[in-house]
């Protein structure tokens, strides 16, 4: 294992150190337990928009505090949901007055340590609803697995209903939207390498030179199938014709394009899959209005991209052109 | 011969002992089926509790104990296991009571508790592939033990042979619930990391009350 780090125990607390230096003016980092908090939280009478999860998915969560998106990101360790005392002390730092939306990726422990802190603010006094996001159409929703995973529809969930808290939208119409925006948005993901969890050492599976693991979560686990290795083509049907089929997304339709690295995908190659991606929406008569391309949900250093598509409409493309200011996207200041 | 305060809380360091020699064997049955963070997870969290067990005043009750140990284990595990294995410890504190010394029944009371709340948290069956696995045949053994007049040593000896057992029943299994149902048919023939930790707790609680291995 090759990174450039200290000690494995310390990884995540080193990194939140060093992003309060690198963002002063639009963050402050609390420590014991870690939240990451937006520098002038609380804002009075806005409701707060607060996200989390493992770290390792960097820029997400803390890299979408500031203004116009997060209020605040609890940050597990690597690949770990943070603990419910972290998501309380964020409730009590971005506390408003107009309550708090928990932005939830869905995964088991995630789910779990989220639904605890919630009774716990709760029983407080602070008003909380929770979204889970649901987007991976790479894992059957049925009885017979935790349901969908939270991946690259995250980013999108976590913008738009940023935006909305930010015009003054209550906690009633953000829950609403945030509800509105997962049923419109879908998301595949593919690896072309595994990635290495700092405490464990070495990759977390193992992928020959002529292989790819179609439908990735973003935790470096195993996807539901191991292909040949394809060019680049082959590669984005393999993630766009399963989300269209999925919604399903219709000649007509207006569509949010984002596409994602898992972090170790440089930008040729994703400007090379992201202009397949367009060329093959525009054949279905599908209108790509927004765009987003970059690594903005990763899976430490893995090679491999994801695509997500977001149905738009006209509020939906406001909410997402408006204004916003946070280490990781930034428009419209 | 019943099980006091001091009982409980060398059960609970026995606990972070084990969890710690463990805490490979754990990452890597999580790795290949899982995110490869169970075994440090736990480590985390029991680490955490046997400083607080070191600096703090010494619990009063059984119950105090448990309580001390759900309430770290949930504010420093993560991932699934720290508000199943928390909620566990924190319905067994709440079925022990303000009991002094737990006794048998007290034991296989507390056991039942436990699992009931993993069930209510996690919202597992037996046959998903998790740790209810190993906890549903434990309590059924400890509960019988208790019934035929056995010693907290032996109840609960009962219950990590039953566990153990439990633990190797999920290798066929295909996961329902949990990260490794993300991989469908491929969770199969791969032992459950879930119901492996609550067989080594159970062994270790068991050897911590004198009960020995089988």
């Amino acid at each position: 294992m090759k990174k450039i780090i200290n000690d494995p125990a310390t990884v995540v607390v080193d990194a939140l150190h060093g992003m309060a230096a690198a963002h002063p003016d639009l963050l402050r980092v609390q420590t014991d337990p870690a939240v990451v908090v937006r520098a002038d939280a609380a804002v009075h009478g806005k409701v707060a928009v607060i996200s989390g999860g493992g770290s390792g998915h960097e820029p997400l969560h803390g890299g979408f505090v500031g203004m116009g998106m997060l209020d605040a990101a609890c940050p597990g360790p690597v690949f770990t949901s943070p603990t419910p005392d972290q998501v309380q002390a964020a409730v009590t730092a971005t506390d408003g007055g107009a309550g708090a939306l928990l932005l939830v990726k869905n995964y088991t422990g995630d789910v779990l340590n989220f639904e605890t802190a919630a009774e716990l603010a709760a029983a407080e006094g602070t008003e909380v609803r929770t979204v889970l996001i649901d987007d991976d159409v790479a894992v059957k929703d049925s009885l017979y697995t935790a349901g969908r995973r939270g991946v690259g529809g995250t980013v999108l969930v976590e913008k738009i209903v940023g935006a909305a808290a930010q015009r003054g939208d209550d906690l009633d119409a953000c829950e609403a939207l945030a509800r509105r925006v997962v049923a419109g948005v879908r998301s595949m993901g593919v690896a072309l390498t595994a990635c290495t969890v700092p405490h464990v050492g070495e990759p977390s599976f193992t992928l020959a030179d002529d292989e790819m693991e179609i439908g990735i979560g973003i935790h470096g686990e195993p996807g539901r199938q191991r292909v040949p290795m394809e060019p680049a083509d082959g590669i984005v049907r393999h993630l766009l014709d399963p989300i269209l089929e999925d919604l399903p997304f219709v000649e007509g339709d207006r569509v949010l394009l984002f596409t994602n690295s898992m972090g170790g995908t440089p930008l040729v190659e994703l400007y090379i899959a992201h202009g397949i991606a367009e060329r093959l929406l525009a054949e279905r008569g599908i209108t790509v209005e927004r765009r987003l391309v970059g690594p903005y949900i990763t899976s430490l250093e893995m090679q491999g991209m994801s695509l997500t598509v977001l149905r738009l409409d006209d509020e939906l493309v406001e909410l997402w052109d408006a204004p916003v200011h946070t280490a990781a996207l930034r428009w419209g200041v | 011969m019943g099980c006091s305060v001091e009982g409980v809380v060398a059960a609970l360091r026995s606990a972070a002992e084990v969890v710690t020699a463990h805490r490979d064997e754990l990452v890597e049955l999580d790795r290949v089926i899982g995110d490869a963070d169970h075994g440090e997870n736990l480590k985390r969290g029991f680490t955490a509790l046997v400083s607080k067990l070191d600096l703090s005043e010494p619990p009063a009750t059984p119950s105090a104990a448990l309580k001390l140990a759900a309430t770290t284990l949930i504010s420093t595990v993560g991932g699934a296991a720290g508000p199943l294995y928390g909620t566990a410890l924190l319905r067994a504190a709440t079925s022990v009571g303000d009991a002094a010394e737990l006794d048998a029944a007290g034991v296989a009371a507390a056991l039942r508790a436990a699992l009931d709340g993993v069930v209510a948290r996690g919202k597992a069956e037996p046959g998903d592939k998790t740790m209810v696995d190993a906890l549903t045949p434990a309590v059924a053994a400890a509960e019988a033990a208790a019934a035929s007049g056995s010693t907290v040593a032996e109840v609960l000896s009962a219950a990590a042979d039953a566990a153990d057992e439990g633990a190797a029943s999920t290798v066929p299994l295909v996961a329902r619930k949990g990260r490794a149902s993300y991989l469908g048919e491929r969770s199969a023939n791969h032992l459950d990391p879930g119901s492996r930790s609550t067989a080594l707790l159970l062994r270790s609680f068991a050897e911590s009350a004198g009960g020995g291995d089988r």
